[in-house]
């Protein structure tokens, strides 16, 4: 028995993480845990942690009428859309496609408000994505690759193992096969996208997912692809399935 | 009006130091940088945050371009009366954004 039962742990554990995440190399980290302990603590208090602004003002926009006096509030209840961040991003029927949590927004703005899209990056858009995104804090992702989703995950596997930019590295490069290294004086993290938007210390403002795939492009020299295009969507839902057994942390503060 | 948050304590003893707390969302833009064109964004930041209580000035900070983007100041006050605490944060043009909480001590 003495040998046995720390097999049956391994067994056990290795039986969660293939259920969670089928070939995921990396049991997930979050972020969180790459931070110092100020910044940690700055992110666990709720009135301190920037990103809560981010959160206000999407209250503010949440129920705020259009013309015909509708919002977002009047068909749906305070606190309805908790557990929605986790499963972002998802298949859409309707357009085909994998969509992400701002295109959500917008698809809904525009064909249930009758409103004109929000701006990638805007301070609206980043405002309504941490304000939904906050009512799934401490909810495990809960992201689905299967089906109508499948290719969508496969192209998004392809970009995160595809090397690109004048350094020639991919997102595997740092975010699997040198977390925990350095990289000048930073902690190389597993780039899990459980908290986002983020509040990011080096940009003093909330981004989102796609401004930070963009800025990774940059600093490896590759052309980052527009916000919000299909390839950063794809990697989105790439990038979600491998924080499978992570908790949704919106709105997280990172460095 | 940009965003902000306060926290005030919503009644205390007399004697009492309370905690008070406030946050403005605000870029701080320090008049260094240059955009993707060259072209220097100009500086724009809070200038100075006062806060009073019941009336009387407790608190003032002059903020300079080298302070971090939504400023949080966190400070203490002893509660003596019944009153408002009042916050305000003036810009460099001169444009004040304001919050209020009331204190009420028992």
């Amino acid at each position: 028995m003495k040998l046995l039962a720390p097999l049956a742990v391994i067994v056990v554990a290795f039986g969660a993480a293939t259920v969670l995440g089928q070939g995921n190399p990396l049991p997930p980290v979050s972020g969180y845990d790459f931070l110092t302990p100020e910044n940690q603590a700055l992110q666990d208090d709720d009135f301190a942690n920037p990103g809560m602004l981010w959160v206000e003002t999407g209250a503010t926009l949440w129920a705020e009428p259009n013309a015909a006096g509708q919002s977002c509030a009047s068909c749906h209840a305070d606190g309805s859309m908790q557990g929605v961040d986790a499963r972002y991003p998802e298949w859409d029927d309707k357009l085909g496609r994998v969509i992400n949590l701002e295109q959500r927004i917008n698809d809904e703005r525009q064909t249930r408000l009758g409103l004109e899209p929000l701006e990638y990056e805007s301070e609206a858009l980043l405002g309504l994505t941490a304000y939904i995104g906050n009512q799934s804090k401490g909810l495990p992702v809960d992201v689905k690759i299967d089906g109508a989703a499948a290719a969508s995950f496969e192209r998004g596997r392809e970009f995160f193992y595809a090397r690109r930019g004048q350094l020639d590295l991919s997102c595997a490069s740092c975010h699997e096969q040198h977390v925990g290294d350095h990289l000048r004086a930073e902690v190389i993290s597993q780039g899990q996208t459980n908290g986002f938007p983020i509040y990011r210390v080096l940009w003093q403002t909330m981004g989102s997912t796609h401004r930070m795939f963009a800025w990774c492009n940059e600093a490896v020299r590759a052309e980052p692809y527009p916000l919000g295009s299909q390839e950063y969507v794809d990697l989105e839902l790439f990038e979600r399935w491998r924080s499978l057994g992570l908790k949704v942390e919106t709105p997280a503060l990172r460095r | 009006m940009p965003n902000t948050r306060i926290k005030v304590p919503k009644s205390a003893k007399a004697g009492d130091v309370v905690q008070v707390r406030a946050i403005i969302q605000h870029p701080m833009e320090n008049g260094f940088r240059v955009d993707s064109q060259g072209t220097t964004i100009p500086v724009e930041i809070i200038t100075d945050f006062v806060c009073s209580y019941d009336g009387q000035e407790v608190f003032r900070v002059k903020l300079a371009p080298g302070i971090s983007a939504n400023p949080y100041f966190e400070f203490f006050l002893t509660a003596t009366k019944t009153g408002p605490v009042d916050f305000r944060w003036q810009d460099q043009d001169g444009t004040e954004t304001t919050a209020t909480a009331p204190l009420e001590v028992t």
